[in-house]
């Protein structure tokens, strides 16, 4: 699905991404964990286009996608949120969401006249989704309000939302789970499980919540200092010595020794 | 009820009884004079450039909030469409056709946009758009524009002439200063210039499709959400080269009407499209950059302001006031210095709410 082969951002002299080499499988939920700074929004603003990338190519199904801008590889089916929320401040939730599906009838300016019908029923099914996306996201009592005026966590909500108008391939997510309460957390969970299992969406995400992780990614991919540190399933990365001493720190370890050990 | 019984009693002294003895008709009458004379020299003639203003800082504006810089060339690009339309103008007049009592200008106004249009697409394609991809400062981009306005600005010199063009055909007023005396009866006339009246109707219609578009239409939607937050809009498959393209469009329209209005209103002449830069930046940020509505009002302002206070009352005064006879014109600011209004409104508003009236961007 996804390959970046050796990938690197330098900012001065600054190594923010070093090197990165890895693989997404299409179909999988891919977590990626590492400390603060270790380069994984940079890893994502170079795949999704928002930065161009010092040296290094990144593949989408085997083409070379490597500094194609955001809207092309949105057309794609590449998408990704952001980990502070963006949104467009002073639109209404409803039609932030309903501008996202990108080339609609009335983005040609001719069909603004002759085709008004088209438009219209085109609209229809988009208005019709979006409120759709919002019920399930639990914001659907705020769809008149400004988006500028939401809470972090329901901006949080409405990035999520805003990757479920589309038919995506691959979603990256930079921790749509923080700032959100538990209970809205496993909602949030079940809705990546869903659209992976029922609308075939791959799913790259980064969490700091193990919990989180461990309940939805198979694998998972641990970065420290812009580079891979390890990749397996969640037991192998909180077995894995390197990831503990960067990461993890020994508190998990201890614990989960003295969990095997009262099995 | 006699007259002298009117007569205040602190007046009863003799010394100024003359300026009093009115009746209460004639008072009437002296304060509909004074509201005429106020209407003719301040009222109209603020609606009619306060629209000219306003047209123009909407450009300003949009090119701010979508482009994110303020450009300079925009006066000279206004003088550039008013010359298109002029030539247009005059091609028509020699054919023959004519619109009376209507500007021929109208119907030339079509092509001067579409003239403007493919000649800032091309300014666009040469000049901006380099440094868009090197995602250069504003600051940059600022000073290219003013590269931009110095070159616009010696090309409509170059094929137009650096004089004084008029273009204005068609009727001169709806109603003229004598006609409304002889209507009225009054002593002051309102005279209604047709190109002051045309210039407040075709503003009206243009910004009502203006956010007509910008808030019906999917391609306005996209311009806003690219305005409110770039790397959102293009991580929401809106093509940036496209809004770029339709904002350029769209301000070749909005430059190429106001400046053929201000062309019609007063005459053209390209250095007066230069000079005013100043009172069409000071609306834009006046009403809050990047702020359509804000530009309309900071349009108004400015241009009641610079009327008002370069006014000389003396007439007006004269009929409220009758025993004052005063010595000077009562101007606050000869006419000679009337973009030190616009200075002035600009910096104590960048002083006290440097968003603007409607809350804009920062600067
Ligand atoms: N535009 C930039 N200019 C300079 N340095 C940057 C830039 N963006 C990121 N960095 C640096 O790169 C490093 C990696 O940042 P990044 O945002 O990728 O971390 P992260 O892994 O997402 O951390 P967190 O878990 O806190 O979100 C940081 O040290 C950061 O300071
Ligand atoms: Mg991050």
């Amino acid at each position: 699905m996804i390959r970046v082969e050796g990938l690197h951002k330098h900012f001065g002299g600054f190594h923010a991404v070093d090197g990165v080499t890895l693989k997404i499988a299409p179909g999988s939920i891919t977590g990626l964990i590492g400390p603060n700074g270790a380069g994984k929004t940079t890893l994502f603003n170079l795949i999704a286009g928002t930065l161009p990338p010092t040296s290094g190519h990144v593949f989408m199904n085997g083409e070379d996608i490597t500094g194609l801008p955001p809207h092309d590889l949105f057309h794609k089916g590449l998408l990704r949120t952001f980990q502070i929320a963006h949104e467009f401040a002073s639109m209404s939730v409803r039609e932030n969401l309903m501008l996202v599906p990108g080339h609609q009838q009335g983005e040609r300016i001719w069909n603004t006249w002759i085709g008004r019908r088209r438009i219209a029923a085109e609209e229809e099914g988009i208005r019709k989704k979006a409120d759709e996306v919002m019920e399930f996201l639990t914001i659907d009592h705020l769809k008149d309000e400004r988006a500028g005026n939401l809470s972090g966590g329901q901006k949080k909500l409405l990035e999520l939302g805003r990757t479920m108008m589309v038919d995506a391939q691959i979603v990256f997510l930079d921790e749509v789970g923080a700032g959100v309460n538990r209970t809205l957390l496993r909602t949030i969970g079940d809705a990546i499980q869903r659209l992976n299992r029922e609308r075939s969406y791959t799913f790259c995400m980064i969490e700091h919540d193990m919990d989180f992780i461990g309940r939805l990614c198979d694998p998972v991919i641990c970065m420290a200092e812009g580079k891979v540190l390890a990749e397996g399933t969640i037991e192998q990365i909180k077995a894995n010595d390197h990831v503990i001493e960067a990461y993890l720190g020994t508190g998990l370890k201890n614990r989960m020794i003295k969990e095997t050990s009262s099995e | 009820m006699s007259v002298a019984d009117r007569t205040p009693p602190w007046t009863s002294s003799g010394t100024c009884r003359i300026g009093f003895r009115l009746s209460r008709l004639e008072d009437g009458l002296d304060f509909l004079n004074a509201f005429v004379a106020f209407a003719n020299f301040v009222m109209l003639p603020a609606v009619a450039y306060g629209s000219q203003l306003a047209l123009g800082a909407l450009g300003v504006t949009m090119i701010y909030g979508i482009l994110r810089f303020s450009n300079f060339a925009h006066g000279d690009t206004m003088a550039f469409g008013a010359m298109a339309t002029i030539l247009g103008t005059w091609w028509l007049q020699a054919m023959g056709v004519s619109l009376d009592p209507f500007p021929t200008a109208l119907l030339a106004l079509p092509a001067g946009i579409a003239a403007t249009a493919v000649f800032v697409l091309i300014t666009d394609r040469l000049v901006y758009r380099f440094y868009r991809e090197q995602k250069s400062a504003p600051v940059i981009l600022v000073i290219v524009s003013m590269g931009v306005m110095f070159v616009t600005n010696g090309l409509v010199r170059f094929v137009i002439g650096v004089d004084e063009q008029r273009f204005a055909d068609g009727a001169r007023f709806i109603i003229t200063a004598r006609e409304f005396k002889e209507l009225t009866g009054l002593k002051e006339g309102l005279a209604i210039k047709s190109t002051a009246m045309l210039t407040v109707v075709v503003a009206i219609i243009v910004v009502a499709i203006l956010f007509w578009f910008l808030n019906r239409t999917r391609t306005g939607k996209s311009m806003r959400a690219f305005s409110d937050n770039e790397d959102l809009a293009l991580l929401s498959g809106i093509n940036p080269e496209r809004v770029v393209m339709f904002t350029w469009i769209m301000v070749a329209a909005l430059a190429t009407v106001a400046g053929v209005l201000y062309g019609l209103d007063k005459s053209f002449k390209p250095f007066n499209y230069f000079q005013l830069l100043l009172p069409i930046f000071a609306s834009a940020i006046v009403g809050g950059l990047g702020n359509p509505i804000g530009a309309i009002a900071g349009g108004f302002v400015i241009a009641f302001s610079e009327v008002t206070i370069t006014y000389a009352f003396k007439k007006v005064a004269g009929y409220l006031i009758p025993a004052w006879e005063p010595q000077g014109l009562v101007q606050l600011l000869s006419t000679d210095y009337k973009f030190a209004v616009s200075f002035g409104i600009l910096i104590v508003v960048l002083l006290f709410r440097p968003t603007g009236l409607f809350r804009g961007k920062a600067l």
